[in-house]
């Protein structure tokens, strides 16, 4: 049991996708306009990211290992296929807002590396537990970056406006630019904050 | 207004206004990982810059003569990300059979090319933007050469970026983004050509 929560620890900080792996950032800087467009994208890439992880894990005794990328791929965007179509009959404002980088997942380096390199070695419930941490890693990177976003270009957090009508929000933040901009600062915290954590447990071991 | 200016508008657009990198968020991945060292940088844009006007004119018209008449749109994401990785390995088995200096050039780039989301892209926004078929060539080739631009600009930069005092905290990835963010700024500033 301690070795799942730890499996399902890692993917928070110490291997968060976005931060520290530096995979599928395409995702991350294009949806954090609005805090509700990023919980959408987690929600979307997590349902990916679990499903595929569950499928490959347990059929993983019947994929052949010259085979085993395209099968991945092919595994991988029928589910974009399926959510693609989930999201349009449910969710089409939420859909149109993501646009294209729904059917991007397919190609989202994260989703094709865990499967490889976790999923197709490991039961199927480290994978589940695995799969649940990378998506709450990407959840806060995108998540974090959006508020940011948010509140100081738009100066509203769940589209609700928090300051009063003479605020005048920088819109920079919610340009391209502002995307770059914000994440350069959040990884440079997300490393100094691992430095600390890792000077302390050097001293006390 | 005459097609020859159209096709000028879509081109000017792809490269400037919408660059892909700076505008659209794509292709962030090899954005970062390969502009350390300017030769990389210049053999990926040779090798995405082929793959991509190929792959997704291909796509293209596979979407437009097998997809649409049989109704089945819905297939478009896994079609287009098989035909890319169809497409991929027959190139490189090509280059390294016909032409092997140039698959020296950018052999070893092909195969990180497959998961570039640039290409999948532009294959689906050359269908989401109803584009004809010699615009869909426009497109996906000033898609590419706003790539390579990206791509060498930033490697450019970060060749003179080494000899710079920089604070211990941004050292690495901090320092490309925010310089990413100031040339998006640049970029930003070209939002009218080819309107």
């Amino acid at each position: 049991m301690k070795s799942l929560v730890s499996i399902f620890n890692r993917g928070l900080l110490k291997e968060n996708p976005v931060f520290i792996l530096m995979l599928g950032l395409c995702s991350v800087l294009a949806v954090s306009v609005s805090v509700v467009n990023a919980i959408g994208m987690t929600l979307a890439y997590s349902f990916v990211l679990i499903c595929s992880e569950l499928t490959i894990s347990s059929c993983r005794k019947w994929i052949p290992r010259s085979l085993r990328v395209p099968i991945f791929i092919l595994t991988i965007a029928s589910f974009v296929t399926i959510l693609g179509l989930i999201m349009k009959a449910y969710f089409p404002d939420l859909d149109k807002a993501l646009g294209i980088f729904i059917p991007l997942i397919v190609v989202n380096c994260i989703i094709i590396g865990r499967v490889e390199a976790f999923a197709y070695r490991k039961s199927v419930i480290e994978s589940l537990f695995d799969s649940l941490g990378m998506s709450a890693g990407y959840g806060i990177a995108i998540i974090a970056i959006a508020m940011v976003r948010e509140v100081l270009g738009n100066g509203s957090l769940f589209d609700i406006p928090l300051f009063g009508a003479n605020f005048q929000p920088a819109l920079i933040l919610i340009l391209p630019p502002g995307a770059f901009l914000v994440i350069g600062i959040e990884i440079a915290i997300v490393n100094a904050l691992l430095k600390r954590i890792e000077s302390k447990g050097g001293k006390s071991s | 207004m005459s097609d020859l200016q159209q096709l000028g508008q879509i081109l000017l657009q792809s490269v400037f206004a919408q660059n892909l990198v700076f505008i659209r968020f794509l292709a962030l991945c090899s954005f970062v990982g390969l502009t350390a060292d300017f030769n990389s940088a210049v053999g990926m844009s040779w090798a995405v810059t082929f793959v991509t006007v190929m792959a997704s004119t291909v796509s293209y018209v596979i979407y437009q003569y097998l997809l649409l008449p049989f109704g089945l749109e819905y297939l478009q994401t896994i079609t287009f990300i098989l035909t890319i990785a169809v497409f991929v390995q027959l190139v490189e088995i090509y280059l390294k059979k016909a032409i092997p200096s140039l698959y020296r050039m950018m052999g070893i780039y092909l195969p990180l090319i497959a998961t570039n989301c640039m290409i999948l892209a532009v294959a689906l926004l050359n269908v989401s933007e109803k584009y004809s078929l010699l615009e869909a060539t426009v497109f996906s080739l000033g898609a590419s050469i706003g790539y390579a631009l990206a791509l060498i600009i930033m490697a450019g930069i970060r060749e003179r970026l080494r000899y710079a005092k920089v604070p211990e905290l941004m050292k690495g990835y901090p320092l490309i983004f925010i310089t990413s963010a100031f040339i998006a700024i640049a970029f930003m500033g070209l939002q009218g050509l080819g309107r």
